[in-house]
Protein backbone atom coordinates (compact mmCIF):
# COMPACT_ATOMS: atom_id res chain seq x y z
CA UNK A 1 0.00 0.00 0.00
CA UNK A 2 1.14 3.50 -0.99
CA UNK A 3 0.34 7.03 0.19
CA UNK A 4 1.55 9.99 -1.29
CA UNK A 5 1.85 12.73 1.34
CA UNK A 6 2.91 16.29 -0.06
CA UNK A 7 5.03 18.11 2.27
CA UNK A 8 4.63 21.59 3.03
CA UNK A 9 7.75 24.08 2.63
CA UNK A 10 7.98 24.26 6.92
CA UNK A 11 8.03 20.64 7.43
CA UNK A 12 10.66 19.40 4.60
CA UNK A 13 13.46 19.67 6.69
CA UNK A 14 12.03 16.37 8.20
CA UNK A 15 11.93 14.78 5.11
CA UNK A 16 15.61 15.81 3.20
CA UNK A 17 14.09 18.47 0.76
CA UNK A 18 11.73 16.06 -0.32
CA UNK A 19 8.22 17.94 -1.50
CA UNK A 20 6.48 14.44 -1.61
CA UNK A 21 7.24 11.06 0.18
CA UNK A 22 5.47 7.77 0.10
CA UNK A 23 3.62 5.97 3.73
CA UNK A 24 1.34 3.25 4.72
CA UNK A 25 -1.44 3.33 6.68
CA UNK A 26 -5.18 2.55 6.84
CA UNK A 27 -5.84 5.59 8.68
CA UNK A 28 -4.32 9.12 8.89
CA UNK A 29 -3.36 8.06 12.47
CA UNK A 30 -1.95 4.81 11.29
CA UNK A 31 -0.36 6.48 8.36
CA UNK A 32 1.48 9.90 10.80
CA UNK A 33 2.55 7.07 12.40
CA UNK A 34 4.65 5.36 9.51
CA UNK A 35 5.82 8.97 8.73
CA UNK A 36 7.14 9.33 11.94
CA UNK A 37 9.10 5.87 11.77
CA UNK A 38 10.95 7.86 8.14
CA UNK A 39 10.84 11.14 9.17
CA UNK A 40 10.98 11.61 13.53
CA UNK A 41 9.90 14.69 14.94
CA UNK A 42 7.23 15.60 11.61
CA UNK A 43 4.51 13.54 14.34
CA UNK A 44 5.10 16.35 16.62
CA UNK A 45 4.13 19.02 14.23
CA UNK A 46 1.11 17.57 13.13
CA UNK A 47 -0.14 16.39 16.33
CA UNK A 48 -1.22 17.44 19.66
CA UNK A 49 -2.79 16.42 22.96
CA UNK A 50 -3.32 13.33 20.55
CA UNK A 51 -5.36 15.69 18.42
CA UNK A 52 -4.56 17.26 14.95
CA UNK A 53 -3.33 20.41 15.79
CA UNK A 54 -5.33 23.31 15.08
CA UNK A 55 -3.27 25.28 12.71
CA UNK A 56 -2.25 22.35 10.42
CA UNK A 57 -4.80 21.18 7.65
CA UNK A 58 -4.93 17.65 6.66
CA UNK A 59 -6.34 16.43 2.96
CA UNK A 60 -7.20 13.38 1.76
CA UNK A 61 -8.22 13.42 -1.76
CA UNK A 62 -9.01 16.74 -1.67
CA UNK A 63 -10.73 16.81 1.23
CA UNK A 64 -10.20 18.82 4.50
CA UNK A 65 -10.01 15.52 7.13
CA UNK A 66 -12.04 17.38 9.33
CA UNK A 67 -14.71 17.04 7.46
CA UNK A 68 -14.72 12.84 7.26
CA UNK A 69 -13.37 11.71 10.71
CA UNK A 70 -9.66 13.47 11.38
CA UNK A 71 -7.35 11.26 12.75
CA UNK A 72 -9.57 8.23 12.17
CA UNK A 73 -9.89 9.28 8.63
CA UNK A 74 -9.77 5.85 6.30
CA UNK A 75 -6.87 5.90 3.64
CA UNK A 76 -6.66 3.43 0.95
CA UNK A 77 -3.70 2.44 -1.56
CA UNK A 78 -3.51 5.24 -3.97
CA UNK A 79 -4.99 8.10 -1.43
CA UNK A 80 -3.09 11.80 -1.68
CA UNK A 81 -2.44 13.21 1.47
CA UNK A 82 -1.74 16.93 1.42
CA UNK A 83 -0.53 18.83 4.54
CA UNK A 84 -0.69 22.52 4.87
CA UNK A 85 -0.02 24.86 7.51
CA UNK A 86 -2.65 27.39 8.13
CA UNK A 87 -2.13 31.05 6.54
CA UNK A 88 -3.50 32.64 9.99
CA UNK A 89 -2.81 35.37 12.09
CA UNK A 90 -3.74 38.57 14.47
CA UNK B 1 14.16 43.36 0.16
CA UNK B 2 10.56 43.62 -1.96
CA UNK B 3 9.95 45.10 -4.96
CA UNK B 4 6.29 45.27 -5.99
CA UNK B 5 4.64 47.01 -8.77
CA UNK B 6 2.26 49.99 -7.98
CA UNK B 7 -0.91 47.94 -9.50
CA UNK B 8 -0.17 45.18 -6.61
CA UNK B 9 0.35 47.69 -4.07
CA UNK B 10 -2.70 49.54 -4.32
CA UNK B 11 -4.74 46.67 -4.99
CA UNK B 12 -3.61 45.32 -1.26
CA UNK B 13 -3.96 49.20 0.30
CA UNK B 14 -7.46 48.73 -1.77
CA UNK B 15 -8.59 45.27 -0.41
CA UNK B 16 -7.15 46.42 3.21
CA UNK B 17 -9.64 49.53 3.11
CA UNK B 18 -12.37 47.40 1.95
CA UNK B 19 -12.31 44.80 4.40
CA UNK B 20 -11.65 47.68 7.55
CA UNK B 21 -12.80 46.91 10.11
CA UNK B 22 -12.02 43.32 9.69
CA UNK B 23 -8.47 42.36 8.88
CA UNK B 24 -8.01 42.01 5.11
CA UNK B 25 -5.70 38.80 3.87
CA UNK B 26 -4.45 37.39 0.38
CA UNK B 27 -0.91 36.39 -1.01
CA UNK B 28 0.50 37.37 -4.11
CA UNK B 29 1.65 34.24 -6.41
CA UNK B 30 5.11 34.33 -8.78
CA UNK B 31 6.88 31.82 -10.27
CA UNK B 32 9.36 29.43 -8.17
CA UNK B 33 12.14 31.01 -7.27
CA UNK B 34 11.45 34.44 -9.18
CA UNK B 35 11.12 36.38 -5.97
CA UNK B 36 8.63 38.50 -7.81
CA UNK B 37 5.22 39.11 -6.82
CA UNK B 38 2.85 38.55 -10.24
CA UNK B 39 -0.01 37.61 -9.14
CA UNK B 40 -2.57 38.99 -6.74
CA UNK B 41 -5.35 36.58 -4.78
CA UNK B 42 -7.46 38.03 -2.45
CA UNK B 43 -9.07 35.70 -0.01
CA UNK B 44 -11.62 35.61 1.98
CA UNK B 45 -10.74 35.98 5.51
CA UNK B 46 -12.90 32.95 7.22
CA UNK B 47 -12.15 34.64 11.10
CA UNK B 48 -13.86 37.56 9.84
CA UNK B 49 -12.53 39.37 12.12
CA UNK B 50 -10.43 42.94 13.88
CA UNK B 51 -7.95 40.94 15.47
CA UNK B 52 -7.58 37.90 13.31
CA UNK B 53 -7.11 36.40 9.96
CA UNK B 54 -7.44 32.77 8.55
CA UNK B 55 -7.60 31.23 5.09
CA UNK B 56 -10.82 29.23 4.74
CA UNK B 57 -9.36 25.66 4.35
CA UNK B 58 -11.02 24.45 1.55
CA UNK B 59 -9.93 27.78 -0.54
CA UNK B 60 -6.39 27.60 0.77
CA UNK B 61 -6.05 23.91 -0.77
CA UNK B 62 -7.39 25.20 -3.98
CA UNK B 63 -4.84 28.20 -4.20
CA UNK B 64 -1.45 26.05 -3.23
CA UNK B 65 -3.14 23.78 -5.87
CA UNK B 66 -3.48 26.19 -8.12
CA UNK B 67 0.02 27.73 -7.42
CA UNK B 68 1.74 24.34 -7.61
CA UNK B 69 -0.42 23.41 -10.83
CA UNK B 70 1.10 26.72 -12.18
CA UNK B 71 4.59 26.17 -10.76
CA UNK B 72 4.38 29.12 -8.38
CA UNK B 73 4.65 30.09 -4.71
CA UNK B 74 3.64 32.99 -2.68
CA UNK B 75 5.54 35.41 -2.45
CA UNK B 76 4.24 37.90 -0.35
CA UNK B 77 1.32 36.80 2.22
CA UNK B 78 -0.49 40.10 3.27
CA UNK B 79 -2.73 40.58 5.72
CA UNK B 80 -3.91 43.89 7.54
CA UNK B 81 -4.40 45.42 11.46
CA UNK B 82 -7.19 47.44 11.59
CA UNK B 83 -6.49 49.30 15.00
CA UNK B 84 -2.79 48.29 15.28
CA UNK B 85 0.75 49.29 13.98
CA UNK B 86 1.88 47.26 10.83
CA UNK B 87 4.32 45.53 12.57
CA UNK B 88 3.70 41.39 13.18
CA UNK B 89 1.48 40.24 16.35
CA UNK B 90 2.97 37.74 18.63
CA UNK B 91 0.25 35.54 16.89
CA UNK B 92 1.44 36.08 13.45
CA UNK B 93 5.28 35.60 14.42
CA UNK B 94 4.14 31.94 15.50
CA UNK B 95 2.13 31.06 12.76
CA UNK B 96 4.16 32.28 9.83
CA UNK B 97 4.73 29.21 7.55
CA UNK B 98 6.27 30.27 4.86
CA UNK B 99 9.87 31.19 5.54
CA UNK B 100 10.35 32.03 2.00
CA UNK B 101 7.47 34.51 1.81
CA UNK B 102 8.08 38.74 2.29
CA UNK B 103 5.43 39.08 4.98
CA UNK B 104 3.42 42.13 4.05
CA UNK B 105 1.25 44.21 7.26
CA UNK B 106 -1.02 46.88 6.39
CA UNK B 107 -2.59 49.07 8.86
CA UNK B 108 -5.87 50.57 8.35
CA UNK B 109 -6.11 52.70 11.79
CA UNK B 110 -5.54 56.12 10.32
CA UNK B 111 -8.15 56.03 7.59
CA UNK B 112 -10.37 52.80 7.66
CA UNK B 113 -12.30 52.85 4.74
CA UNK B 114 -11.47 56.16 3.38
CA UNK B 115 -9.01 57.55 1.61
CA UNK B 116 -6.05 58.33 3.03
CA UNK B 117 -2.43 56.89 3.39
CA UNK B 118 -1.52 53.63 5.30
CA UNK B 119 1.37 52.20 6.76
CA UNK B 120 2.94 49.73 4.17
CA UNK B 121 5.60 47.44 5.80
CA UNK B 122 7.16 44.33 4.77
CA UNK B 123 9.24 41.34 6.53
CA UNK B 124 11.06 38.03 6.65
CA UNK B 125 9.41 36.19 9.53
CA UNK B 126 11.73 33.14 10.50
CA UNK B 127 11.96 30.60 13.11
CA UNK B 128 10.26 33.16 15.34
CA UNK B 129 12.42 35.62 14.63
CA UNK B 130 11.54 38.75 12.37
CA UNK B 131 13.34 41.05 9.95
CA UNK B 132 12.09 44.32 8.22
CA UNK B 133 12.72 45.02 5.16
CA UNK B 134 12.70 47.64 2.91
CA UNK B 135 9.51 47.97 0.42
CA UNK B 136 10.29 49.61 -3.26
CA UNK B 137 7.38 50.37 -5.87
CA UNK B 138 7.97 50.77 -9.44
CA UNK B 139 5.33 50.98 -12.25
CA UNK B 140 6.05 47.31 -14.17
CA UNK B 141 8.18 44.78 -12.86
CA UNK B 142 10.70 44.25 -15.44
CA UNK B 143 13.61 41.58 -15.35
CA UNK B 144 16.25 43.88 -13.98
CA UNK B 145 13.87 44.45 -11.14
Amino acid sequence: MAIEVRIPTILRNYTDGEKAVSADGASLSALIDDLEANHPGIKDRLIENGDLRRFVNVYVNDEDVRFIGGLEAELSDGDQVVVLPAVAGG
Amino acid sequence: MLTIDRATYDGIVAHAKRDHPDEACGVVAGPEGSDRPERLVEMVNAAGSPTFYEFDSTDLFQLYKEMDQNDEEPVVVYHSHTATEAYPSRTDIGLASEPGAHYVLVSTREHGNNEGPVEFRSYRIVDGEVTEEEVTVVDELTASN
